[in-house]
């Protein structure tokens, strides 16, 4: 029997007010892919904090290969053989790749002088043994994320790895770059050393994991053999119960054509994109990223100019020329990334909630602050959004309550058309089937509203039809009645699987 | 169904501020006294230093000599207060101190041209123009405020110069002009300078605290990208705060002009690091969307009553260019040590 | 981010060309337009140009390494006064002038141990207390500015030493000590930028910090190193100019701030930090002193100066901008 790689035993970790980790422990075996999952908020990123050096633990241990290690610095936990492959690289882009592999730690000779031949050597045989298509020298600005990811890899193979640690490493690779990580994963296992493996991803998790364990509300939950689970299990450890994620089967009523697009193109991002939405309808697009969806929604909310086509509300051809536009015209866009676009996170709820329309709320020449916390109570109560008043900054409110809030914006003002873009992302589970719940509710009240995901439940359980894209352009759109999780799969992989069914057009 | 959200600790906003935060979000909020000192810290320090100086001079808190203080504070505290809405909106303007010679010259000169009524609105308009281009350079074409405004401070140093010939500039006439009304005389025993400082203030605060555009400025310095999303017209929002910072610009350069009556080419030289000195030592953060109008009239005021502290004690004026530093640095320190929860900083 | 097309353009030369071109242009047209008698691109001329540019070029050095570590330095020209205060007040201190020509290198060891001395206290309270590099020196520049007044009141402070002088104005091979130092200094920086573990470490802190925390890089020893370099190289700047002027007014070296940034960021080096380097910075510093030169040389007044520097640094910022717009279908934020 031989001694696991990495053993955590009964971590604890709390924060003021809150048990981040409440007593976690697995083991990862030398040679194993280990799969790490949970929900957004489930503790995944303070473990890997606590195993990063970076926060340390108020209970239990980490033992390396039998040894009990503390670890008080990112250096130390790298000594200790536990090296990160971060989502976000965290590299120096000005630098070359030998520097940036050696970053911290650059061979020296006398009077502190860089040892360049030693340093350009040691890391062209590293590279070498992941087969990558570029030298030392070259600056790490000119490569590819894919390739930029390598030399992450490449600089967790400098030291005497026990354990890698990839934390969502496929997010922003393409079909053919992921296959060269996994190739790059499988190696590393083979030469004995343990992975961790972070992901959403079930598909991937499926194909390249051993074992899975699970946290839930930063408490541990138990670790399955892959070869012995299904999704379904996984996904009720996850979340502690099941999410309501079946196929939307009611079709509200449907009015006239609020929005229609017509041949649109912006440059590369997408081409020749036509489609449309009725008023009491749910439109979904669906499509891996990079598919030019969030590009779309961009585009009509007048942050890119088309290169082609036509936009038409309500029957007539407009142009529309930025946010302030667009939501002159009624179109409102709950935007991908929440903190960077869709929140002031140092302001108030309520100045958050009625940022578009201040210029409106007016008393003589000011800000009809009493019309503004009436915004706010309203929909705070509509949306059950929780917050202890309107004074709160958003910074300090869960992902959920600040996914509202800027829902709550937008409906304040009424659009005719509403595009949702990733609704639930990083957002727990009781808020996402409220939030699933609301947008079906408001395409009853008549509302158009076109839902981007890129968790495939998700866009079958909201949508009527499903717009299916791949590589900028629309591959087909499905009503809810053809729809499969097949042949939406296939669709955005660029397969066109019936060559002889019309693609179909808007109802 | 939102036990979960209630319980589950928001472990994405805690790792934020980067590997080395290790107070999480909810921990900041800080109670008691040494809250108050921390979020107040610049009102107290005001208040014990006007005591302790009151107790080593009393002539210190006179009336008089409160009104001095403020009135030779008047021209930096005008300036600073259009320097608020620049910074707030997450810009700088380095150029105030050039472009105040730049109005003080102009307006001088003008006047025995085309006599002062004439010469006071010339000279708004053309401190405006330059407001503008600052305006249009980083609003509009979205340069680097901190690089646009160096190099305006430069060009209009060398239009000034242009201007005069390199020659002082003075009114030929100085005792028959009403020019000097807006620097010399008083209106109920309050000097004029103080009146119109005031005034301005409270027009700025209000418009700053109250009305959208003020929301705006807020919203365009603390997230810029999600004030576009909100459809605020950022490129705006940014040109108009240059435009009220040329506006308290050129006020403080008729200030100066009027009190004078004559003025040097380098007359505002060096003021615009004062002037960014007394809105930070207010609070204003340099990456924008905080600070009061209000903040920034205390700041101005602990500049200029240092100065005349020391003074008071019989120490020379540049002493209050090492108090200055000390204070201000301890102020920023302090602010941010209650933000971290730390005094040191955790930088390795 | 990918590195700006113009700045990677500037980094290989451009200002270089742009060097030429004002040579070219001040040789011809300004030659034409003048009326005095020598060519400006007589060597005498340029020889002295480049002198004139030594005391901000080799403060330019130092900020180049400061801003590639994604810091600023606003108290230079505070620095360089009180160095010039101490280096010439020093030689008249009883034990000095009995020491003669002796207390001269005692005199360049003070001045200069001061400089490092103040650019170590921006360093430390930078990497203590964690305060922006902009307002930590934002404050030391009126505080530093306080300390030379407090030294010596309003008067100036003048020590006129022929030995110095001689030394000052010497040339070998040509060129003026000024310029030898100059270029000492430039070699010293490119080495230590290109070839060190603290060099390359620096870089590195500029372009990604939180990716060289990670990597164990210690942040504040490397920022307080940087910050007592460019507090040496302003004390040396100081050193070199007062050793020929042998007289310092409480207000010089005011606005040197400025000058020194204009060149670094003519130089192409990105104020956010991670790139730049200095051989460049000595083309942005050669560049504005042969405007400077030029437009003396053809008659235009002084203040023609400050506003085409002003003007160039907007047309730089606006050209890199322009070459950097990476298409109509870009997100408009």
């Amino acid at each position: 029997m031989t001694a696991p790689a990495l053993r955590l035993e009964n971590i604890v970790k709390t924060f003021p007010g809150v048990r981040a980790l409440d007593g976690v422990s697995f083991e990862v075996m030398p040679g194993e892919v280990h799969a790490l999952m949970g929900e957004n908020g489930a503790g995944k990123s303070t473990l890997m904090k606590v195993l990063g050096g970076i926060y340390q633990p108020d209970e239990g241990r980490i033992v390396v290969e039998e040894k009990p290690v503390t670890m008080r610095t990112p250096m130390e936990a790298k000594a200790q053989g536990i090296v990160f492959i971060h989502q976000e690289l965290s590299l120096a882009t000005e630098l070359t790749v030998a520097e940036n592999i050696y970053l911290g730690e650059l061979p020296r000779r006398r009077f502190g002088l860089v040892d360049w031949q030693t340093l350009y050597a040691r890391t062209d045989a590293i590279l070498k043994k992941l087969k990558v298509g570029f030298d030392a020298r070259t600056i790490v600005g000119s490569l590819s994320i894919a390739n930029q990811q390598m030399v992450e890899i490449a600089r967790a193979l400098t030291v005497d790895a026990k354990a890698v640690i990839f934390d969502e490493p496929t997010a922003s690779l393409t079909d053919a770059e992921k296959s060269v990580l996994f190739d790059v994963i499988a190696d590393l296992r083979g030469s004995g050393v343990g992975i961790i493996y972070i992901s959403h991803r079930m598909e991937e998790i499926f194909k390249i994991t051993d074992r899975i364990s699970v946290l839930r509300d930063g408490s541990y939950r138990g670790t399955v053999n892959t070869a012995e689970t299904d999704e379904d299990a996984i996904t009720q450890l996850m979340i502690g119960r099941s999410l309501d994620l079946s196929r939307n089967t009611v079709h509200h009523e449907l009015g006239d054509v609020a929005l229609e697009v017509r041949g649109l193109s912006c440059g590369k991002l997408f081409q020749d994109v036509s489609f449309s939405v009725r008023k009491g309808e749910v439109l979904g697009f669906y499509g891996l990223v990079g598919a030019g969806r969030t590009e779309i929604a961009e585009a009509l909310f007048g942050l890119r100019n088309p290169s082609g086509g036509e936009i038409l509300l309500n029957g007539e051809v407009v142009r529309i020329s930025s946010p302030h536009d667009a939501i002159a015209k009624g179109i409102s866009l709950v935007p991908e990334d929440r903190k960077g676009q869709g929140l002031v996170l140092g302001m108030n709820c309520r100045d958050n909630m009625t940022l578009p329309q201040v210029d409106d709320l007016k008393a003589g020449p000011f800000v009809a602050e009493g019309a503004e916390v009436a915004i706010f109570d309203q929909y705070r109560d509509r949306l059950d959004i929780r917050t202890p008043g309107w004074r709160q900054t958003v910074g300090n409110l869960s992902g959920g309550n600040q996914q509202k809030i800027v829902i709550g914006k937008w409906l304040s003002m009424h659009p005719e058309v509403l595009i949702v873009d990733e609704p639930t992302r990083g957002i727990d589970v009781g808020s996402k089937s409220e939030i699933h719940k609301l947008i079906r509710e408001l395409a009853a009240q008549g509302y158009a509203v076109i839902v981007i995901s890129s968790e495939m439940p998700e866009v079958l359980h909201v949508s009527d039809r499903i717009v299916a894209m791949y590589s900028g352009r629309i591959m087909r759109t499905f009503t809810s009645e053809e729809v499969t999780e097949d042949n939406l799969i296939q669709a955005i992989s660029g397969i066109r699987a019936d060559r002889d069914a019309p693609v179909a057009e808007p109802a | 169904m939102t036990e979960a959200s209630e319980k589950t600790p928001s472990t994405g906003s805690a790792a934020r501020g980067g590997t080395t935060a290790a107070t999480p979000a909810g921990g900041l909020s800080k109670a008691g006294i040494a809250g108050f000192l921390a979020r107040q810290g610049i009102l107290v320090a005001f208040v014990l230093f006007m005591i302790g100086f009151t107790l080593a001079n009393e002539r210190f808190i006179s009336p008089d000599n409160v009104l001095g203080v403020i009135r030779s504070s008047a021209i930096l505290g005008v300036m600073a207060l259009g320097v608020t809405f620049v910074v707030i909106s997450g810009n700088l303007d380095l150029s105030v101190g050039s472009m105040m010679s730049f109005s003080t010259i102009v307006v001088l000169d003008l006047h025995d041209q085309i006599g002062p009524g004439l010469a006071i609105p010339a000279m708004f308009a053309l401190t405006l123009c330059l407001g503008a281009f600052n305006g249009f350079l980083v609003g509009y074409l979205k340069l680097n405020s901190l690089i646009v405004t160096l190099g305006m401070l430069s060009a209009i140093h060398g239009l000034t110069l242009t201007w005069s010939g390199g020659k002082n500039m003075d009114i030929a006439d100085k005792a028959g002009t009403w020019f000097s009304v807006f620097g010399q005389e008083r209106v109920l025993g309050i000097p004029m300078p103080i009146l119109i400082f005031l005034l301005l203030a409270s027009l700025l605060g209000i418009m700053l605290a109250k009305t959208p555009f003020g929301r705006k400025v807020y919203a365009v310095g603390g997230n810029g990208t999600a004030a576009t999303f909100s459809g605020i017209r950022r490129a705006r929002t940014v040109f108009t705060c240059y435009l009220i910072s040329a506006f308290c610009v050129a006020t403080a350069g008729l200030l100066q002009a009027s009190r004078s009556l004559g003025s040097q080419n380098t007359v505002g030289q060096g003021m615009e690091l004062e002037v960014l000195a007394a809105v930070i030592l207010g609070g204003a953060s340099l990456l924008g969307g905080s600070g009061t109008i209000f903040k920034t009239v205390i700041g101005v005021l602990i500049l200029g009553f240092i100065q005349n502290g020391l003074l008071l004690v019989g120490l020379q004026f540049y002493v209050q260019y090492v108090v200055t530093w000390v204070i201000i640095i301890l102020a920023v320190w302090l602010d941010i040590a209650a933000k971290r929860g730390r005094l040191l900083s955790p930088i390795a | 981010m990918k590195p700006g097309s113009l700045s990677t353009f500037l980094r290989t030369g451009a200002i270089w060309a742009f060097v030429l071109l004002e040579l070219a242009f001040f040789g011809i047209v300004g030659d034409m337009v003048s009326t005095s008698n020598t060519p400006f691109l007589a060597p005498d001329n340029l020889l002295l140009t480049l002198k004139q540019a030594a005391p901000i070029g080799i403060i330019a050095m130092g900020m180049t390494l400061i801003m590639i570590n994604g810091n600023i330095d606003l108290s230079v020209g505070a620095t360089f006064a009180l160095a010039a205060v101490v280096l010439l007040d020093s030689m008249s201190w009883p034990f000095m002038a009995a020491m003669g020509d002796w207390a001269i290198p005692l005199a360049w060891f003070f001045a200069l141990a001061v400089g490092a001395l103040l650019g170590a206290i921006n360093g430390l309270i930078v990497w203590k207390t964690g305060v922006d590099a902009f307002i930590v020196t934002l404050g030391s520049m009126l505080g530093y500015r306080g300390l030379v007044f407090m030294y010596n009141g309003e008067q100036p402070t003048s020590n006129l030493n022929w030995t110095l002088v001689d030394f000052a104005e010497a040339q070998f091979l040509g060129l003026h000590t000024p310029t030898w130092f100059l270029l000492a200094v430039t070699l010293f920086m490119w080495f230590l930028s290109t070839k060190t573990v603290h060099g390359r470490n620096a870089y590195a802190i500029g372009n990604n910090r939180e990716a060289a925390v990670n990597a164990g890089i210690r942040v504040g020893p490397h920022m307080l190193i940087n910050f007592v370099i460019i507090g040496f190289l302003a004390a040396l700047s100081a050193v070199v100019f007062y050793s020929e002027s042998g007289s310092v007014n409480p207000n010089d070296g005011q606005l040197y701030e400025l000058w020194v940034i204009t060149a670094v960021v003519l130089g192409g080096t990105k104020l956010a930090g991670g790139s730049g380097n200095v051989i460049s910075t000595l083309g942005g510093v050669i560049a504005i002193q042969v405007l400077r030169k030029g437009l003396g040389h053809m008659g235009a007044a002084t203040e023609t100066v400050n506003l085409v520097i002003g003007l160039i640094l907007i047309a730089v910022l606006f050209l890199d901008r322009q070459l950097n717009v990476k298409g109509r279908e870009a997100l408009k934020t």
